[in-house]
């Protein structure tokens, strides 16, 4: 369906589009595994993040490069998320989140917006009916943003979902759509104020709150519950954040990989981690000053 | 048109109440500040802008006035390594980055860059060993007292943001004087982050939303993004130009580190391996390069 035109990188091929396809087996990929394993035991020797976040950038140009039409391009992108997420299962990262689909992607064109989100509520029901990446890494989906801003089937696909794979203990995935971290704050805040006028605290002399602390603030964010990012990847070579996880990325180890996100395979999640362990011990020191002060 | 190199020299005196543009009377003159310093250079740069550095602000090859980001923030960040690698004590590092900054305010100045924000002292830097936080501490002061006469004269209007009660007084005094007496200027904002932390800034303003709410002077659920924005630290600073457009972090850091977390959202960031004290017009130019040369799409694709 993708025609011959695309010629594909050799960790995801875009041919297949079904996640429970990407689980190979046979000679070649039990080879192929054991070499990753063997990769994995040497990098668990140093420390291993814990927590990854992903700005999946640069399906689009994929799509232009490789001449595809555009929505192909996200459609790879997809593949190159579950490849991606059962890599980092295989390296014992716990926490995936990744920023599928920002509110200020709602300004695009409306038809793009419109197959990207019969894509996400196509992928939804996949991964709902056919359950073999799930189980595999007894993965617990999360969706986090405002999901009233989605439309009606995508919503309750989501919400399924989520119920579905509640129990399950093994990789926390979350999904950012439709995603602001302003936004996010906002939410928070707008919780945090209502709970103190619930509870109608002491007014400090300057009439400013003094009870209200990070903590409070940090209970009320999607990813109340999630320890921090230890890196966050965007790929395409863009450095910036584009409005996500402002809050939780603040000690995070950003990373601006050039490969576009449909590009992104095991070889450079390798890479991701090699840079992060090199910076590990200062990073690590950063975090433990900032959690004692604030 | 070369004035004489003395404090007092006004390039004020020729230019005109626009932004300084390429229309400033220059004369050729090479920067003469070393790029990647081997030792520090002990020239006194606090206020002194000849005419004939103006050259530079006949924008340097390269740049367009049109695609410069209108507000710059900088982590200024290295200079007690620059002063290890020296075999100088940290107080020389600071020393170093004070010339730095000065240096930057001057090409921001120049170039036509209206806001500069730069973060001296962050909420983690407390816990540095006391003598060097009082160095740090007088410092500001020195640097704040010296600058305000080339403040009036460049039209820079200062602020300081972060947590001002944990300052020493004389510190908050000069900081509030200096505050007050450069309030009508306008050609550039410079913000001094001393004491911030970016989690704390949200922290604050979240606590002045939960007295309104409290209060009844307004209601939890009309809480909006513009309206929490105003409540921040920076909410009430450059007006014309709160957000960073570019976020420049030295000495190699890949990080935020805590800075200017709801405001760089769409900022463009630029990491330099170049420690703070030697960041210079190259770097500048640098990072300025490398910004109009992104692809700015805030979510939205450009056709």
């Amino acid at each position: 369906m993708l025609g011959s035109l695309i010629s594909y990188s050799p960790s995801v091929n875009p041919k297949v589009e079904n996640p429970d396809e990407l689980i190979a087996t046979g000679v070649l990929a039990s080879l192929q595994n054991f070499i990753r394993k063997c990769i994995v035991a040497v990098l668990s020797y140093g420390p291993m993040p814990k927590h990854i976040a992903f700005i999946m950038d640069g399906n689009r140009r994929y799509a232009k490069f490789r001449s595809i039409q555009e929505g192909a391009g996200h459609r790879v992108g997809f593949s190159a998320l579950i490849a991606s997420l059962l890599y980092c299962y295989e390296m014992g990262v716990k926490y995936i989140t990744v920023y599928a689909f920002s509110i200020d992607n709602f300004k695009r064109d409306p038809t793009e917006v419109k197959s990207l989100m019969e894509l996400m509520e196509e992928k939804i029901n996949e991964l709902l009916e056919n359950r073999n990446v799930i189980n595999k890494v007894n993965c617990k989906i999360n969706f986090w943003g405002n999901l009233d801003m989605l439309s009606e089937p995508v919503r309750v696909a989501a919400q399924k979902l989520m119920a579905s794979t509640a129990e399950n203990t093994g990789l926390v995935f979350s999904v950012c759509m439709p995603y602001n971290s302003t936004s996010e704050i906002v939410n928070a805040v707008n919780k945090v104020c209502a709970e103190s006028r619930e509870h109608a605290e002491n007014v400090a002399n300057n009439g400013v709150h003094s009870d209200i602390s990070v903590e409070d603030l940090g209970r009320h964010m999607y990813s109340a519950g999630c320890p921090d990012p230890d890196i966050l990847i965007r790929t395409s070579g863009e450095t910036r954040l584009s409005n996500f996880l402002l809050w939780q990325t603040t000690f995070s180890h950003l990373q601006n990989p050039d490969a576009l996100w449909p590009e992104f395979s095991f070889k450079h999640l390798v890479w991701a981690i090699l840079q992060y362990q090199r910076v590990y011990p200062y990073i690590e020191q950063s975090r433990n000053l900032a959690k004692k002060k604030l | 048109m070369r004035q004489a190199a003395n404090t007092n020299t006004m390039l004020s005196s020729s230019h005109s109440p626009t932004a300084a543009t390429p229309q400033l009377p220059t004369s050729a003159r090479r920067s003469t500040r070393p790029i990647a310093a081997a030792a520090p250079s002990p020239r006194p740069r606090a206020g002194t802008t000849p005419a004939a550095a103006a050259a530079e602000s006949l924008l340097p090859r390269g740049l367009r006035a049109e695609l410069l980001p209108r507000h710059v923030a900088v982590v200024m960040d290295g200079n007690a390594r620059w002063a290890r690698a020296r075999g100088l004590p940290s107080a020389a590092g600071h020393e170093a980055g004070r010339r730095a900054l000065e240096e930057m305010v001057r090409l921001s100045r120049a170039w036509g860059v209206r806001a500069l924000t730069a973060f001296a002292f962050s909420s983690e830097n407390w816990s540095r060993p006391k003598v060097e936080v009082d160095f740090l501490m007088r410092l500001f002061e020195r640097v704040i007292h010296d600058s305000v006469a080339e403040f009036l004269r460049e039209g820079i209007r200062l602020r300081v943001i972060g947590e001002i009660s944990r300052l020493p007084v004389s510190l908050q005094k000069i900081a509030k004087e200096t505050e007050e007496a450069t309030r009508s200027n306008s050609q550039l904002d410079l913000t001094l982050a001393i004491s911030y932390s970016g989690r704390r800034d949200i922290v604050q303003a979240c606590r002045k939303l939960a007295q309104k709410v409290q209060s009844k002077v307004l209601r939890a659920e009309d809480i909006d993004e513009a309206l929490f924005a105003d409540e921040l630290e920076t909410g009430c600073t450059a007006d014309e130009f709160p957000y960073p457009d570019l976020l420049i972090r030295t000495s190699g850091e890949l990080r935020l580190s805590n800075f200017l977390l709801w405001q760089s959202a769409y900022s463009e960031l630029f990491f330099t391996d170049t420690l703070w004290p030697d960041f210079g017009e190259a770097d500048y130019l640098e990072a300025l390069c490398s910004f109009q040369s992104r692809d700015r799409r805030f979510g939205v694709r450009k056709l």
